[in-house]
């Protein structure tokens, strides 16, 4: 037994994860599909059903008993994402429906405040599509100039490209921590360093990062974070961005409407203070009280372990899937983590996903909403294995065969 | 393998992936189409040549999985030589066929080769596969130039 493996009995972590005993054709699931989304233990399940079953009421506006306690059990989400990431306050955590949704904040807020025409956004090229539709859209609108740093063969972002592409045009750099279709980690806090040398700030696209990596926005200096809850074993339709204050503070409101008021006349509304500026409308309220519970779950197990584990398992799938003949893996980077993105010669990723899915394994195949991606590798797609802490190495073994009879059916 | 996933992946459909039909593109074809699935990013092209209301040639290219690449191939091989009223009364057959609303054996039997693709009612994410290079071609010959998709 190996160091992290001590730490933390893989099968009594899945026994937490309810979902992970369903069969699928008659076989036990094996839930290849994690950075797609995450599984959920049930003591987020739980409490969801324990705030509609004792909190249910609107937050932040009654007097009456269960609308407290549901603000308190809102706002304590709120504090347990504040530790999670080590922010300097809740001031600087946003409630959205998701890393999609926290992205297109920003480009909206931060865009009508700061985009000019001529001025520059940078992203990567391996961005998945919700973290660059949003800047095209803020370009056409504003006549502003998308520019993308390259990536090389293996998937990693060439770094010398990236710093001649800054200039004082460049008003704004997002680019995302790990890549959800090749699996690349990539150099943020460097990239966040060379950024601030020129006063340009960040958003750190962390939504297949917060559930494998112990995160400090505080040591990594990022001016902004994105993730979703539901990729970190919480519910869909609720995620974070994190905003330093000082920026927060200087942004517009993103929608109007309830709750990001402090007084509205016809003639002058004046917001509310942050947080709740950003958050317009009645919100995801069991999502964000789920998402607590979820950062608790995995405080508890530790991310520490969980990334050691994690690593271990990857680098076993990463070894024992390489070596199987005439499959071709998508993305080499030296810094890879959870993803392994492949395709078979002569077959595609379709027919893999369909003949994997009657051993029941769960993978994406497609092209993982990173077309730009496809095209720099030159294929339409890609089979995607994404791992999790509750996966194990007998399901890397059972995957390692299942793909070698996709070679039996079409010989 | 399983049966349904035999019956999914039978031999004809095997093959024509294997060794797709009229997998080119046609230089004198006077109709075309080019067809999308946003789901997977596959593309393909249909070239038809259109004489006299009959389909003097067809044929495709594209890249697609092994449904979509065979259920191409098929198609245009069946099509030669129709009219452009038969190419669209098979198509319509055909499209039943793969969402499992042509229940008649008789009617079944009547699709030929055509036939092995009831496997895909089976399987609702795969249907777009399978009736994707049909839609392309419905638009070709109808002279719908846009961009077909099966969203």
């Amino acid at each position: 037994m190996t160091a992290s493996e001590k730490k933390f009995d893989v099968l009594k972590i899945r026994k937490d994860f309810p979902a992970l005993d369903v069969l699928v054709h008659g076989k036990p699931l094996v839930y290849l599909d994690n950075a797609a989304t995450t599984h959920k233990p049930y003591s987020v399940i739980k409490k969801e059903e324990l705030y509609y079953s004792t909190l249910n009421s609107n937050i932040h506006r009654g007097v009456h008993t269960l609308s407290q306690k549901a603000t308190a059990a809102y706002e304590q989400a709120r504090e347990k994402v504040k530790t999670f990431l080590n922010a300097k306050s809740v001031s600087e955590i946003i409630f959205t429906k998701g890393t999609t949704d926290s992205i297109n904040l920003l480009a909206s807020s931060f865009g009508k405040k700061f985009i000019k025409p001529g001025d520059e956004i940078v992203i990567s090229y391996m961005e998945h599509h919700s973290n660059i539709v949003p800047w095209q859209l803020l370009c056409e609108q504003t006549g502003a100039v998308l520019k993308v740093i390259p990536i090389n063969d293996r998937g990693e972002l060439i770094f010398e490209s990236f710093l001649s592409l800054l200039s004082e045009k460049t008003k704004l750099i997002s680019v995302v921590f790990i890549s959800n279709s090749l699996g690349t980690v990539n150099p943020v806090k460097e990239i966040i360093e060379a950024a601030h040398g020129r006063n340009i700030p960040v958003l750190i696209d962390a939504a297949q990062a917060v559930q494998h990596l112990p995160l400090d926005v505080n040591e990594l200096d990022c001016d902004f974070l994105a993730f979703s809850g539901h990729k970190i074993y919480g519910p869909t339709g609720v995620g974070v961005l994190y905003g330093k204050e000082h920026w927060l503070e200087q942004l517009p409101p993103y929608q109007g409407g309830g709750d990001m008021i402090a007084s509205v006349t016809f003639e002058k509304t004046t917001y509310n203070e942050l947080p709740f500026k950003f958050e317009a409308g009645t919100p995801n309220i069991a999502g964000v009280i789920g998402l607590g519970e979820a950062l608790d779950y995995v405080a508890g197990v530790e991310l520490e372990n969980i990334s050691a584990y994690e690593k271990e398992l990857f680098t076993y799938a990463n070894r024992k899937l390489s070596a199987i003949e005439r499959l071709v893996p998508i993305g080499t980077a030296n810094h890879k983590l959870s993803v392994f993105s492949f395709t078979l010669e002569g077959i595609h990723p379709h027919d893999i996903g369909t003949i994997l899915d009657f051993e029941g394994i769960a993978i994406r195949t497609g092209h993982h909403c990173t077309q730009p991606v496809m095209q720099r590798f030159g294929i339409p797609a890609t089979a995607r294995i994404s791992l999790s802490f509750y996966n194990t190495k007998e399901e890397i073994d059972f995957t390692a065969d299942a793909i070698k009879k996709v070679f039996e059916v079409f010989g | 393998m399983d049966n349904e996933l035999r019956e999914l992946y039978q031999q004809v459909i095997l093959d024509h992936n294997k060794s797709p039909r009229n997998f080119k593109k046609l230089e004198e074809a006077n109709h075309h189409a080019e067809g999308h699935n946003p789901l997977c990013g596959d593309h393909l092209d249909v070239y038809l040549l259109l004489e006299e209301n009959i389909v003097k040639d067809i044929s495709f290219i594209g890249n697609g999985c092994a449904i979509s690449k065979s259920s191409a191939s098929l198609m245009t091989s069946l099509i030669k030589g129709k009219t452009k009223e038969e190419a669209e009364q098979l198509f319509e057959k055909f499209h039943a066929l793969v969402t499992g609303n042509l229940k008649d054996a008789n009617e079944i039997e009547s699709l030929g080769k055509l036939a092995v693709f009831q496997g895909v009612q089976e399987f609702p994410a795969r249907v777009k596969c399978a009736s994707l290079a049909w839609h392309t071609m419905h638009n070709a010959l109808t002279e719908n130039e846009g961009k077909t998709t099966t969203e």
